[in-house]
């Protein structure tokens, strides 16, 4: 069989397509990611219907729909694999860098379809109207990188632990805090149609916080992986 | 020229010490058989070579023509079969060996994957999915997989486990043609695989 000079990035892609595949079949993370967002966002929507939310209410409501939402799928890409016992196949053939990258834009997938189904919903049904759009966009996107730059990283810390659920809340708690902080003030700037500049600061923590926690987490996840 | 040597290894998990002071060395067409009580560290001994789990202390290093090898850079010279190493069962058996080869960084070809999944005894079930095989077929498919890129080390663990007549003749057949080409490392409790070590280490004593 011939050796390909394929890189990280080009195994990083097999993995993904191998989890995308794997995903279609058995519907492990969608399913939930997909009935969590749709109940939460209902009994949101059912229950504050008569009444006019301001902005910062309103963005609160949204990062929390997409974080309780993605936090029930997202948690669960390495638990799979320890689930399943293949976790030592894939320790056998792919390095850290492949393995954490691959699960990163799994997730990173996944995430961005919840957003394709949920953020269309929540704006028909909140009947929210976002004056700068650009800067909603911004956020969103930003946003998301930094949830699945963390949840990825604490996703594989968590696997190897007996008590998965309760300590996924205790390690993603002070480390998603300043993340979600800053997306539900951006996101409030772009409904009030604040400018592009006004939202500039918000922007810049959630590049640094996109930045540091990648770094981080490809720094940590050999670490992680090997023990 | 390949070796692999195995200089004062220790275990421990937690405060129990599973062995200590393990030192060997294996050169190109050689064999080692580890045997004892179960609990005695066969496994974690054989996970550690293969570099599954890391040691509390000593090293394994594995050579080639006297270069040193990292932990990464060994990866595809290794075959291995263990209980422990599950293929995925939502993909066909041919879709396991092209993802692995993939990301092992090779270019598989589907007729020598073809082929090798019909050399174990698994010919015409290329594209069922592994959840619907026995135990046995699977044992089977996890040999292709570990000799897909003909390994120059091949660590079993109970290398017979769920297999019938015919799959142990396979492993019989298996065992000779890598003492010819590589080193074989075989952990095992049955004293019928003794035959295949020429060098044999007892642990648990």
């Amino acid at each position: 069989m011939a050796t390909r000079s394929s890189n990280w990035a080009t195994k990083s892609a097999w993995l993904l397509t191998k989890d995308l595949k794997s995903e279609f079949r058995t519907r492990y993370a969608i399913n939930a990611i997909l009935m969590f967002a749709l109940t939460t966002l209902t009994v949101a929507s059912f229950s504050l219907g008569v009444f006019s939310l301001n902005a910062r209410i309103i963005s609160s409501l949204f990062w929390l729909v997409i974080f309780f939402s993605s936090m029930s799928g997202l948690a669960q890409v390495f638990v799979k694999e320890e689930e399943s016992r293949t976790v030592s196949i894939l320790k056998l053939v792919a390095t850290p860098t492949t393995v954490f990258l691959g699960k990163l834009l799994f997730n990173l997938v996944l995430l961005l379809l919840l957003e394709i189904v949920i953020v269309p919903l929540f704006i028909i049904w909140m009947n929210l109207s976002i004056l700068n759009l650009w800067l909603f966009l911004f956020v969103l996107l930003l946003g998301s990188l930094g949830l699945v730059a963390s949840t990825t990283i604490i996703a594989a810390i968590i696997s190897r632990a007996h008590v998965k659920g309760a300590l996924f809340a205790v390690l993603s708690f002070p480390i998603l805090l300043p993340l979600l902080i800053t997306a539900i003030d951006g996101t409030r700037l772009s409904i009030e149609g604040e400018a592009f500049s006004a939202g500039w600061s918000d922007l810049r923590l959630l590049i640094s916080y996109v930045v540091v926690m990648f770094v981080a987490s490809i720094l940590l996840f050999d670490f992680v992986w090997s023990e | 020229m390949l070796s692999l040597e195995v200089r004062d290894l220790g275990k421990w998990f937690g405060r129990r010490k599973v062995f200590d002071r393990i030192n060997f060395s294996l050169e190109e067409k050689s064999s080692l058989v580890v045997t004892g009580k179960n609990g005695s560290g066969k496994t974690t001994l054989l996970k550690i070579l293969c570099g599954l789990v890391r040691p509390s202390k000593g090293d394994v290093l594995i050579s080639v023509d006297g270069k040193t090898l990292t932990r990464y850079e060994s990866k595809n010279l290794l075959g291995v079969v263990m209980p422990d190493l599950e293929l995925y069962g939502e993909l066909t058996a041919l879709e396991n060996l092209m993802f692995l080869s993939r990301i092992r960084g090779m270019d598989p070809d589907k007729d020598v994957l073809e082929e090798k999944i019909g050399w174990v005894g698994l010919v015409g079930r290329e594209d069922d999915l592994v959840f619907s095989f026995s135990s046995g077929m699977k044992q089977r498919l996890k040999y292709a997989f570990a000799l897909v890129l003909e390994p120059k080390i091949l660590f079993l663990d109970e290398p017979t486990t769920n297999l019938d007549e015919e799959g142990i003749s396979l492993v019989d057949q298996i065992a000779s043609l890598q003492k010819q080409r590589g080193i074989l490392i075989l952990a095992t409790n049955e004293k019928a695989d003794l035959k295949y070590g020429n060098q044999i280490i007892q642990l648990g004593d």
